[in-house]
């Protein structure tokens, strides 16, 4: 009885297309600068794009606007299915990394949609770095779907499905320029709250230079650093950190050395090096922060910098804070 | 000069490979490349340890303890005294 209810209950398609509205812009926008990060969500499920038939694909992704909005836009003239799993907003690559994009969630939804009432074809292609979180042998024998991993970016589909074999070039995953810069509203949004707090205290403490001072080593940390990373010296992001930070110290150690003649040498010197101490230490925290938005850093490596920088970031940031303590006192 | 990304936990026994090139399709960063009808490490070093290629090798022929290559997951996860650093973000 219950088997021929569900067979005669016809399965729940919603309809989509693969145009993006200025509304969908807004989202993006809105997104991208940090608003309510973990808002930007589709609902979960089958979707039909464009007039699909039963032969035509099957391509899953993750419930965060940009991701689904990547797929159907990379689309376009295509019918096809897109089958919406729930990674409660996040995009594919995280949601597989903590497992909610993964072969549980898959297997419910295939289910749950009844994908095998829908399509007569057994084939579900997923985003390559949906792989972390999805064992495609397990997935096939569960629910009898053949997964196929399509290229990591949903724009190089159209190519890719004109042969169903994605070019090595299709499998790399890159952070080019463009791709970093994306990421500098929500980077520097992160670090506006402290650099504004230590801008405020350290004007009383120290005066105009000593704010600016905070306010150039946190931004070199979050706006600059994510642009240069590739071309800043060494590989790991601590040691690129502090060179960046150094760099941006350097007009503030000379001011202190050259600008005030009326000085002893030693409050001169003190007060130089107080800047060069203190600032290349907080580039290279804000740096190291970065490990997880890049797309290459591993646990192990990141792990065996934090070991080796992060108490030299420590060391060095507490003298120059106590130089300037002292020289605040000493007038 | 240090490169605390020269190791990595990525281990593979190339004896259990069934060839199907699994691996080969999910690593992001073309850690693996067939050689003949077998697998192989071509460039080991450039691992992050997303996991995908352990996750989808169903001859078991590969090993990599997979986390988060974040510092930022791992200084929260230790002063907030939890085990497995998780991404923030998410």
């Amino acid at each position: 009885m219950n088997q021929l209810v569900s067979l005669t209950v016809k399965p729940k398609i919603l309809a989509t297309s693969s145009r993006l509205t200025r509304a969908d812009r807004w989202d993006h926008f809105l997104v991208r600068i940090g608003h309510k990060r973990g808002e930007h969500r589709v609902a979960p499920g089958l979707y039909a794009l464009g007039n699909p038939s039963p032969e035509s694909s099957v391509f899953v992704t993750a419930n965060y606007t940009l991701s689904f909005d990547a797929l159907r836009s990379s689309l376009a003239g295509i019918d096809a299915y897109i089958l919406v799993l729930d990674t409660r907003g996040i995009n594919v690559w995280c949601a597989a990394g903590k497992g909610t994009f993964g072969t549980d969630e898959i297997v419910l939804r295939v289910h749950q949609t009844q994908l095998k009432e829908v399509v007569t074809h057994r084939t579900l292609i997923l985003p390559q770095l949906g792989a972390p979180g999805v064992a495609a042998h397990q997935v096939k024998k569960r629910t009898g779907f053949r997964v196929e991993y399509g290229p990591v970016r949903a724009a190089d589909l159209p190519e890719y499905l004109k042969t169903r074999e994605a070019a090595p070039e299709m499998r790399r995953v890159r952070f080019r320029l463009g791709d970093r810069m994306t990421l500098l509203p929500v980077e520097v949004r992160n670090h506006l709250l402290p650099m504004l707090v230590a801008a405020f205290i350290l004007y009383f403490l120290g005066g105009w230079i000593s704010a600016l001072a905070a306010i150039a080593c946190l931004l070199a940390g979050s706006a600059l650093f994510p642009v240069l990373l590739p071309w800043l010296p060494t590989r790991n992001f601590s040691t690129k950190g502090f060179f960046l930070g150094g760099v941006v110290a350097l007009p503030f150690a000379l001011s202190a050395l050259l600008g005030h003649p009326d000085w002893p040498w030693w409050r001169q010197a003190g007060q130089g090096l107080e800047f060069l101490l203190a600032m290349p230490a907080v580039t290279a925290f804000v740096a190291i922060n970065f490990t997880g938005a890049s797309t290459f850093t591993s646990r192990t490596g990141v792990r065996r910098e934090m070991y080796a920088y992060i108490p030299v970031m420590a060391v060095t940031f507490a003298s120059g804070a106590l130089l300037a303590i002292i020289f605040a006192f000493v007038r | 000069m240090f490169n605390a990304y020269e190791q990595n936990t990525l281990s593979f026994d190339v004896d259990l490979c069934s060839g199907c090139g699994m691996c080969v399709a999910v690593c992001p960063h073309a850690v693996f490349q067939m050689n003949g009808r077998k697998a192989e490490l071509s460039s080991p070093q450039a691992c992050m340890e997303c996991g995908a290629c352990q996750m989808n090798c169903i001859a078991g022929a590969i090993s990599v303890e997979s986390g988060v290559g974040c510092a930022a997951a791992m200084i929260h996860a230790a002063l907030t005294g939890r085990k497995e650093p998780s991404c923030g973000c998410a």
